[in-house]
């Protein structure tokens, strides 16, 4: 029989062995999916392959176009999330401030295909063409609640004797938000922002049926255009090796695309102040 | 509920104070007064026409039994009471023999003068040292540059802190001690040149060591301003206060001359809270 304190120290290896045996199986579909990835997609990497269109062997529309999408609707979704989370979080304390916190959670559960089909009829209808305009304005439909909760959650983080403590050296309401409570939760925010861009990143559903996807450079803000989840798609549907080797390594491209926007935002807005 | 029981019973056998009590009279040499004051959180009622007058140039002592409603009362003095929801009061505070919730009168104004420390040490955890203690005056826009340089050094001097941080003024403010972190809080209070300090039990999170200087620090504190402290400890109270309130469920029950208060109290209420009796 063992004795209580042996009992113990086996109850609390065996758990930590769990925890390690959970971790690797967590592990096992990243590590698959970056390794397919990488070793199917790294072949043909070359910089036609980044810059030319898809007549000369190269998917650099879809590059330019996820750069774009991504960049309209960051400038666009990025602002009016955080001030809408601000708002939530900072001065939520009343009915219209519930209802939309409700409105916006649900819009967050929305299948991104629901949002692709509502904007293909409140705009790609109404101007008669498929745009970047289009796709721009779904994404935003998707980033923006994203934004919004993330931001809120990371702002409610924030202890309210931090606020108090502002507040009570005479420093005015708005003032304690821009100076004393953001930068308590920026890595919070930061990192929602980072999952949200993402995120939009790699949708595809609601760029079918917005900007369609193209064979030429960026044309206007109402024209089709191409992108890398698009890419993507219609070269896994092909049944042709080179048509789908261009496909993984479009997907490396949006992986790698991902990760060095990650790293970049993380790095330049690494705390100045070092403990 | 057991609580409100006893207050009924106590209500009963107490005697009663003078039913006039909107009638008190304005001290003219008062730094602050509360007048009447009664305060409820949503329906529960949880100051019951309190008054109150502080003396320039003074410490004065809030004490009491857990929930009786000191910090409540002391959120009153700076307008930080109205922060929070459902809350509501009516009475006067006098500063200056001035209503601070005089409708025209804007909050913010009202703590800039009227300076808070709570309970546990709430520096900004994104903030140096130095930050910490500019960031009234810089979140206000009142002062820049090498001015604020030595009002930031005179304040952690005050506050004893400065010989322990000289060197570390750019180390954030949540990486000292506890006790450090509550006097740089402090300092942080005076940096804005209050002219009233209120403490909320400033040394509740603190060992001895760190409230002896803590209490030495609100005594010489006393040159430049009116203290109001709230605390749990008798003998901090008689030690560091010219005055003292005791307040039970809500209510004033006797305020006077520390003294007088703990060693020749007039209602058996105080009596048996300084001996121990309850509380
Ligand atoms: N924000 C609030 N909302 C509702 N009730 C509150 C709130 N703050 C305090 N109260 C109630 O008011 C009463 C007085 O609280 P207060 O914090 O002033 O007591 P206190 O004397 O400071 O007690 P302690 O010595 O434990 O700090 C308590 O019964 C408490 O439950
Ligand atoms: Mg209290």
């Amino acid at each position: 029989m063992m004795n209580s304190y042996d009992f113990r120290k086996f109850k609390n290896q065996l758990f930590f062995i769990l925890c390690v045996v959970c971790v690797i199986i967590a592990i096992i579909p990243l590590a698959s999916i970056l390794f397919e990835v990488t070793t199917r997609g790294a072949r043909q990497l070359s910089l036609t392959f980044l810059t030319s269109t898809n007549s000369n062997g190269g998917i650099g529309p879809a590059i330019q176009g996820t750069l774009i999408l991504v960049g309209l609707t960051s400038i666009i979704g990025v602002p009016i999330g955080v001030l809408s989370g601000i708002y939530l979080s900072e001065f939520g304390n009343n009915k219209y401030a519930q209802n939309l916190r409700a409105i916006n959670n649900i819009i967050t559960q929305f299948p991104s295909i629901i949002i692709g089909i509502t904007i293909y009829g409140l705009i790609v209808l109404e101007l008669g063409s498929f745009s970047t305009l289009a796709g721009t304005i779904a994404l935003s439909f998707i980033l923006i609640p994203i934004v919004t909760r993330t931001t809120e959650e990371s702002l409610k983080l924030v202890p309210n004797n931090i606020r108090e403590a502002s507040l009570a050296l005479g420093v005015r309401n708005w003032r304690t938000t821009i100076s004393v409570v953001l930068p308590t939760a920026k890595n919070g925010i930061l990192t929602g922002l980072l999952l949200a861009v993402s995120r939009i990143a790699g949708e595809t559903a609601p760029l079918i049926m917005t900007i369609l996807g193209s064979r030429y450079f960026f044309q206007g803000l109402n024209k089709p255009m191409a992108a890398i989840p698009l890419e993507i798609w219609r070269n896994a549907l092909q049944p042709y090796p080179e048509a789908q080797a261009q496909g993984w390594s479009a997907a490396l491209i949006l992986i790698l695309m991902v990760l060095i926007v990650n790293i970049v935002v993380r790095l330049a807005s690494r705390s100045r102040m070092k403990t | 509920m057991i609580t409100t029981i006893t207050q009924e019973q106590n209500n009963m056998t107490k005697p009663r104070k003078p039913a006039d009590q909107s009638q008190q009279e304005i001290d003219h040499t008062a730094k602050m007064q509360a007048i009447n004051v009664n305060v409820w959180f949503g329906k529960k009622q949880v100051l019951k026409s309190v008054n109150l007058t502080i003396k320039p140039n003074t410490v004065t002592a809030i004490i009491g039994p857990s929930g009786c409603g000191k910090s409540t009362f002391l959120r009153c003095f700076n307008r930080m009471h109205e922060l929070a929801p459902n809350a509501k009061m009516t009475g006067k505070i006098l500063l200056d023999n001035e209503d601070i919730y005089n409708s025209h009168i804007d909050p913010v104004q009202i703590r800039r003068r009227v300076g808070m420390v709570f309970q546990k040490p709430n520096p900004f955890p994104t903030m140096s040292i130095y930050d910490n203690v500019a960031a009234g005056l810089k979140l206000t826009g009142a002062k820049k540059g090498k001015q604020l340089d030595d009002i930031v050094k005179r304040s952690l001097e005050q506050a004893t802190l400065w010989n322990e941080v000289k060197d570390d003024l750019t180390k954030p403010g949540t990486s000292i001690s506890g006790g450090q972190q509550q006097r740089l809080c402090i300092a942080r209070a005076i940096a804005m040149q209050p002219e009233v300090i209120l403490m909320d039990e400033p040394c509740s999170a603190l060992d001895p060591i760190a409230t002896a200087k803590i209490e030495k620090l609100v005594v010489e504190l006393k040159e430049d301003y009116a203290v109001v402290i709230v605390t749990h400890n008798m003998q901090q109270a008689s030690r560091v206060s010219d005055y003292t309130a005791f307040m039970y469920m809500g209510e004033l029950i006797e305020f006077g001359e520390t003294s007088q208060i703990f060693e020749n109290p007039k209602e058996t209420l105080t009596d048996n809270y300084i001996t121990g009796v309850f509380g």
